[in-house]
């Protein structure tokens, strides 16, 4: 039975194992971390609709079950190739073959230190989005790390993405969509909180997207700027004071607040460039690997019996990563049987 | 404010800064507006460090103020720091350091440049060697004054007779840094701290026992600008930049300000008689104002110096009330007497902002 290694064990490393071993394939999921589902491990609620996301995560660890190896604790160190067989060698010391390889290693969050100018880990009072999640594992208003309610928050688009000065032209997409259920998750806890979005664009690409949006104006009064954030201060009394720009109205704005969220965006992930750079996979400028065609060769690398999924070749909402996943493994089901 | 995140910024904006033989290059503004600053800088190298550094006086402007008011063409410019670059050759050193953070950013801009755009360094150099016969060597390290003083600041403390203490309450003086745009806004890879948060100052307090605020509009230029105070119509500028910034700072009841750069001093320390006058508020309970210290100031009082010799007398806000909370002696009958006891004058009285 040919083996098929998945090296991630995120949501998209779970659905392609999973589909993989529907197809009678012997697969491996290598993950570094001792735990499954990725990022969405850490998150509440999804959006558009506000499903739980243990749910998903629950899902796709029961598919899973007794069906794949899972290699906790595990990275690749090493590949080589022989004819059609990938030879891996892992961090735990042990040399594994494979007939196909799936990547699926996803992305890390943007490190919000390296804008400086936000006062992220200076001032307690500015936190990330991913951050924000843990705030919403009960119903309780959020308040701030002097136990303040929180009566105004100030949501920050694009920390990391679309920003030539840190590197990253690339747009993480779902950021927007985020920010506007979590935004709107504030007002639930916190009714009577004045909430601002500060954006570049509002990229409401998906269905339901645009009647969150709506909903988030019309039913929670959430103040939506097209502006940017200049920088942060903290006040005496541990208030934050943010210079903003609009930039529909092309003026300066100033505004003191009690919370600062930064939309953090995606990058690829730790250590992705040099599993890249060893399974002969190019990146793109944006770091994130590239497939063969982007339209109808998503999955396919430029090397032969090694396929990608999810976000490892490019931001992806997890509808798209499971989405992506499937058809990964139905590449990798046609590769292994024209061989 | 949680210190440790300001401290994971400072570890990326660390620099080399050159341990001795220092060729200094004094600053326009400086060494008019509070000429004792220079004079006190290089007492403190020589006597106090015991450092080799060298003034020499044949150095002349680097010409930012011109450069920045477009009235000086880049290539002059660099022409002119060419040959401060060819005096400091010519004298044997190698480590360059500006008193004027103009200047250091300038020195740093002309750098990139040539590092840039080898052929404009060499057009440079044969522009310099047809305008004065001068050949020179490019410094192999270059740092603002302000910089050594952060390097010794240890040192210093050792040396130190006063610390920044309040001798009355036990507590640390509060005091503001204000750094000069040109030092890190430019390069801040540059700088010590990166533009943000900058540690040059913020470590020279805290080492010597103050207490650093952060109040909201730190970051905010002195309001000089260049343009903004040389075109005499864009002064509404300048003045509204000094008084926002006191707006912010003033509610943390600061003892002192501290700078680095000289026409951050002037502005900070003269603009609060402007602000006095124009909208009738001093920014102190006891109606003197706060006291503005230039970097080499702050030093020399610690250091224990006259404060006279060191040229406090020349500021417009009053400086005894702060030298009486660290516990300087001082004598008061010698603040404007020259140095054979002769009255120098005294200056006219502001209208609102109280002097001693």
């Amino acid at each position: 039975m040919p083996r098929i290694a998945v090296i991630g064990g995120g949501v998209a490393g779970m659905e392609v194992a999973f589909r993989l071993s529907q197809l009678s394939f012997e697969v491996d999921i290598i993950e570094k971390s001792f735990i499954l589902g990725g990022h969405v491990h850490k998150w509440q609620k999804l959006f558009p609709d506000f499903t739980p996301a243990h749910q998903i995560v629950d899902q796709l660890k029961n598919q899973l079950r007794d069906k794949v190896n899972i290699l906790f604790g595990n990275e690749v160190i090493k590949a080589e190739q022989e004819n059609t067989k990938h030879i891996l060698y892992l961090s735990d010391g042990t040399t594994q073959v494979y007939d196909a390889i799936v990547i699926t290693t996803g992305f890390k969050l943007f490190n919000a230190n390296r804008k400086e100018e936000y006062g992220y880990s200076v001032y307690p009072n500015v936190i990330t989005s991913s951050e924000l999640e843990e705030y919403f594992q009960n119903d309780k208003p959020i308040i701030t790390k002097e136990n303040r309610i929180v009566e105004r928050i100030a949501f920050i688009h694009c920390v990391g993405s679309r920003d030539e000065k840190v590197g990253n032209r690339h747009c993480s997409k779902v950021c927007c969509i985020t920010a506007v259920k979590q935004a709107i998750e504030v007002a639930q806890r916190n009714p009577d909180a004045e909430i601002y979005l500060f954006y570049m664009d509002l990229r409401m690409f998906d269905r339901k997207f645009e009647d969150l949006y709506l909903q988030a104006q019309t039913e929670y009064g959430i103040k939506f700027v097209r502006g940017r954030l200049s920088e942060v201060s903290e006040k005496a009394d541990s208030r934050l004071f943010l210079k903003l720009e609009d930039t529909l109205l092309g003026k300066p704005l100033r505004l003191t607040v009690d919370l600062v969220v930064l939309m953090v965006g995606m990058e690829t992930a730790e250590n992705s460039i040099q599993l890249a750079n060893a399974l002969g996979i190019p990146v793109g400028q944006d770091n994130f690997m590239l497939p063969v065609n982007c339209h109808s060769q998503k999955n396919i690398t430029g090397n032969r019996g090694i396929f990608v999924a999810g976000c490892a070749s490019g931001p992806k909402s997890i509808g798209e990563t499971l989405a992506d996943a499937r058809s990964a493994a139905l590449e990798v089901y046609s590769y292994l049987n024209c061989n | 404010m949680k210190n440790r995140g300001k401290q994971l910024i400072w570890q990326n904006y660390q620099k080399d800064i050159a341990d001795d033989h220092f060729f200094y290059v004094r600053s326009c503004i400086r060494q008019n507006f509070f000429p004792g600053a220079e004079t006190t800088f290089l007492r403190i190298l020589k006597d106090v460090l015991n450092k080799d550094v060298y003034d020499d006086p044949s150095h002349t402007t680097c010409t930012g103020i011109g450069y920045h008011t477009d009235i000086v063409p880049l290539e002059t410019t660099m022409t002119v720091v060419a040959r401060q670059f060819a005096l400091m050759t010519e004298k044997g050193y190698k480590n360059f350091i500006p008193s004027c953070v103009t200047s250091f950013g300038l020195y740093l801009e002309i750098l990139e440049t040539w590092h840039n755009y080898p052929e404009v360094l060499e057009k440079t150099r044969s522009n310099l060697m047809l305008a004065t016969g001068r050949s020179f060597v490019l410094p192999e390290n270059i740092v603002h004054a302000s910089d050594v003083i952060y390097k010794f600041r240890s040192e210093i403390a050792k040396k130190a007779k006063y610390r920044l203490v309040n001798i009355h309450t036990g507590k640390p003086l509060k005091v503001v840094e204000h750094i000069g745009c040109h030092y890190a806004k430019m390069f801040p890879d540059k700088s010590v701290g990166g533009a943000e948060f900058p540690r040059v100052l913020s470590g020279i307090i805290e080492e010597w026992g103050g207490e650093v605020i952060d109040y909201p509009e730190r970051r905010h230029c002195c309001g000089f600008g260049f343009r903004q105070y040389f075109i005499k119509a864009n002064r509404g500028y300048t003045f509204s930049s000094v008084k926002k910034k006191f707006d912010s700072m003033s509610p943390y009841e600061p003892d002192l300000i501290v700078t680095n750069c000289p026409g951050c001093n002037v502005f900070l320390d003269k603009g609060q008689y402007v602000i006095s006058e124009q909208e009738g508020i001093v920014y102190s309970r006891d109606g003197y104002g706060i006291p503005v210290l230039t970097f080499e100031e702050l030093t020399g009082v610690v250091l224990g110096f006259d404060p006279w010799d060191i040229g406090l007398q020349v500021h417009q806000v009053s400086v005894e009330p702060l030298l009486d909370k660290i516990g300087v002696k001082y004598d008061i009958q010698k603040k404007y007497t020259d140095k054979n006891n002769r009255l120098l004058g005294k200056p006219v009285k502001p209208t609102l902002l109280k002097t001693l």
